[in-house]
């Protein structure tokens, strides 16, 4: 057995790439898997989240016709965003989800529901059976968007870590008041981009009834994320930090505010596609913001900021991850083009027919 | 019950009911790409409703699939945490591979498949389809590789001691082409085609027997025995192959598959047999020298025996290993037997008046479920101790800060919601089999002289009928 030196600071020669270590790169690739999958999940649980304000069965079908073929697809990201993390940041994949093992196992089972709910929804006519999916399918894409709100807040936030980078709280850790308020602005901020998402598909009556929806929608996150804002700027002060050093960076959210603006706007020109873009976008600014606020942290510590994990101490060798890179090089053009092919395919209102849920 | 023995019945009940679907879309991914290119080739509708019915039992395979797949992926992180700090810098690689390269391929196309008949042209429709078959066969690709990884490892090094010690590449290529992989890749893909061949033979000897869709299901049948002939004769080949990579890689494990103690002796090849760990001692209908055979082909050469390992280096479930290990060659020759048999009666043309081989094919969907879980048992329970042949031990393996409660609540809830998508599968199942191949629109067209079933409508509250989707 070859031995080596290793400590948690490890001295090995750090490769860059136009000026930016490997790891970074790293990180950037996995966060943009992590904006795909918020991006493109979001919009299918928020589709699922606000199933029940939907009361008549023809809507009810539209709604989840309408995310029918890509929702499969959108859960793909999740699994890549996993392997991402697994690969790159292997101490950071076993420290996060051995710590978060109830709230994910939760999330989980819940994305196992939902996609059951989907499935077996359309195969039997009774009413009984479809209202049943229906409240499962509902509840599942609300627990999956609340649970990875939790996570991500927890994230954020910080968890206790002993030397050995393992999670020493237990599980009633997780719901402190910053995760709740950051897992409630998730949940909103999905329904508000799957209402728009759904008002893109639709006609007629549902189609006015998802534009209602989609204002009230946009109020509720605006609100929700107005107050996580304001208490993070007033308990939470170390996760402005690099804003407030460097103002120049300020213009992102900026940028995530006028993003926010323009949903509003859109909605009331009837232009629905500028809205979900610009709902698209917000996700993305705010995963960057978060991004910017905890790198080199992958998970911070506050207790003891000296076990916390970085991009750094948690990766994978410089071969690994330069193996890494390659393989993104290589995949992410294939995936992006077959995945704007498909959909391009399902582009246009809801048509219903006999392979549909 | 201790956190080992929790996680790794935990580890095995979610892989071993993730594992049913899987090979079930690869070997329905073959069914569907030939029949899809019949019906093009040829134009002939009975192929396009064959696959139809088959893109749609594909489709709830894969949904199964997909969800506990998921689970998979991140239970090496909860349950497996210094396993997964050990191997991330090796098994990682794989596994993003696995998902930029198969998943995203699987299910990007999977939409087009199944809702896209109306919207892209029959070529584009069948190039998804090949896409998706070959999605599904890359998918094996990677996790084969990292699982083999752990088998019999390469191209790494160790870095770091103790708690912090852990593999990392050092040859890619030589991880991935490790001395296993090869072998074990094109066993489990055989396996795989072999499970969906025997999959569409149950279905249509079913219809057979019952004198329904004849049209359809006597073509479909011919085409399924035609898959499941070739490749179970082609997986006694790399059977073989992989029996000779583990008695050189793995002599503990080949020693346990067979249930052989003493190293200074010959060593026999049970057919069937029991193992008496205590005592030591194997009892069986056996071929005296058979394994001496198969690894040095003189029938006296001596082979390492299990006392030739430290009790603490060696599997401590040699009856199971040796067990599984069986019942999977006994359900590989079976499937060889079966399809030579239906080969034999089509060549002789009575192959569909044979009721009694027809109900012996109804059944026969079990065959390669059987033989995959057996022969993963056989791999897996073999390797143990070790999770990493030779160098970590699944003891080691584990999350430190797990708790065994927190493994009985989520195994508890697995269990349960696992029990209720095994019913609904079924449920789905026997309803997309019931309804059969063949697609309202053209239902009088290929029952002629039938009486036409009436679209089933549903009450809609809006007072709209609309026709009911099955």
């Amino acid at each position: 057995m070859i031995r080596m030196a290793f400590t948690s600071e490890r001295n090995y020669k750090m490769y860059t790439l136009l000026g930016i270590d490997l790891n970074t790169w790293w990180f950037l690739v996995f966060g943009a898997v992590i904006s795909g999958y918020a991006i493109l999940d979001g919009f299918d649980l928020g589709a699922g989240a606000l199933h029940l304000f939907l009361k008549k069965e023809q809507s009810r079908r539209i709604a989840m016709n309408a995310i029918g073929p890509l929702w499969d697809g959108n859960e793909v990201w999740l699994v890549i965003g996993g392997g991402a993390l697994f690969a790159g940041f292997p101490v950071a994949y076993a420290a996060i989800f051995s710590a978060f093992y109830i709230p994910f196992m939760v999330f989980l089972i819940g994305l196992i529901w939902r996609g059951v709910a989907i499935e077996f929804r359309s195969k039997e006519p009774m009413r009984w059976w479809r209202k049943t999916w229906d409240i499962v399918y509902c509840m599942a894409s609300i627990i999956i968007s609340l649970s990875l709100g939790l996570m991500l807040g927890n994230v954020v936030g910080g968890l206790p870590l002993n030397k050995d980078h393992e999670f020493t709280g237990d599980w009633l850790f997780f719901f402190n008041p910053l995760s709740i308020l950051v897992a409630i602005t998730t949940l909103a901020l999905f329904m508000m981009h799957g209402a728009i998402f759904l008002t893109m598909k639709t006609e007629n009556r549902l189609y006015i009834k998802l534009h209602l929806l989609s204002n009230n929608f946009t109020i509720f996150f605006v609100v929700s994320f107005v107050i996580t804002t304001f208490y993070t700027l007033l308990y939470v002060p170390h996760l402005s930090d690099f804003f407030k050093a460097r103002p120049g960076y300020f213009v992102i959210p900026l940028l995530m505010i006028l993003c926010i603006a323009n949903i509003p706007r859109q909605l009331k020109k009837g232009k629905y596609r500028y809205a979900f873009i610009s709902s698209a976008v917000t996700i993305a600014l705010l995963l960057v913001m978060v991004a910017l606020e905890v790198f080199p942290y992958l998970l911070y510590s506050p207790q003891n900021p000296a076990a916390s994990i970085t991009v750094y101490n948690g990766a994978s060798s410089q071969k690994t991850v330069k193996i890494l890179l390659i393989i993104a090089l290589i995949g992410t053009p294939l995936v992006a083009t077959y995945t704007s092919f498909v959909f391009w395919t399902f582009k246009g209102k809801v048509k219903l027919d006999e392979m549909s849920y | 019950m201790d956190v080992e023995i929790l996680a790794r019945i935990q580890f095995a009940f979610t892989i071993g009911f993730h594992y049913i679907y899987p090979p079930l879309s690869i070997g329905l991914g073959l069914v569907l790409v030939i029949m899809e290119g019949l019906f093009l080739k040829t134009g002939n509708r009975i192929y396009e409703h064959a696959v139809r019915f088959w893109i749609r039992i594909f489709a709830l395979i894969f949904g199964i699939g997909v969800a506990t797949g998921v689970i998979m992926e991140f239970e090496f992180g909860t349950n497996w945490a210094t396993y997964s700090k050990y191997v991330g810098d090796i098994f990682g690689s794989a596994l993003a591979a696995e998902g930029i390269f198969a998943f995203a391929l699987e299910s990007g196309f999977l939409g087009i498949l199944i809702f896209g008949w109306k919207r892209v042209s029959p070529r584009v429709h069948f190039f998804s389809t090949i896409m998706v078959f070959l999605g599904s066969l890359f998918s094996a690709v990677w996790i084969v590789v990292a699982n083999s990884w752990q088998q019999t490892p390469a191209g790494y090094h160790i870095v770091g001691e103790g708690l912090n010690a852990r593999a990392e590449i050092t040859d890619f290529w030589a991880m991935v082409f490790n001395p296993s992989s090869v072998d074990r890749l094109l066993h489990v893909w055989i396996a795989a085609i072999l499970a969906g061949a025997f999959m569409v033979l149950s279905v249509n000897a079913w219809y057979i027997l019952h004198k329904k869709y004849l049209e359809i299901a006597r073509p479909s049948f011919k085409i399924a025995l035609t898959v499941a002939t070739v490749f179970s004769l082609l997986q006694l080949y790399t059977g073989h192959r992989s029996a000779d990579g583990v008695a050189h890689n793995q002599p503990a494990k080949l020693a346990a598959l067979e249930g052989h103690y003493d190293s200074s002796s010959r060593a026999d090849m049970y057919l069937v047999g029991y193992v008496d760990n205590k005592h030591q001692k194997t009892m069986g209908i056996k071929i005296p020298g058979g394994l001496s055979f198969l690894v040095h082909g003189d029938f006296n050469a001596p082979v390492p025996g299990l006392k030739a390992f430290r009790p603490d280096e060696r599997p401590s479930q040699v009856n199971s290993v040796f067990q599984f290990y069986h019942l999977m060659i006994i359900v590989g020759m079976s499937m060889i037997g079966l399809s030579l048999l239906g080969s034999w009666f089509w060549w002789k043309k009575t192959l569909f008046d044979k009721r009694w081989l027809m109900w012996i094919f109804a059944f026969s969907v079990l065959l390669p479920q059987i033989g995959n879980q057996a022969g993963w048992f056989a791999a897996e329970m073999g390797r143990q101790p070790w999770v990493v042949y030779g160098m970590l031990k699944t003891s080691d393996a584990l999350s430190k800060m797990v708790t065994a409660n927190q493994i009985i609540f989520s195994l508890v809830l697995f269990t349960l919601v696992y029990i209720v998508l095994f019913a609904l599968f079924l449920f789905l199942l026997n309803k997309k089999i019931q309804h059969g191949p063949v697609d309202y629109g053209a239902r009088e067209h290929i029952e002629e002289g039938t009486k036409r079933d009436n679209p089933i409508l549903e009450h809609d509250p809006d007072g709209i009928y609309i026709r009911k989707k099955l």
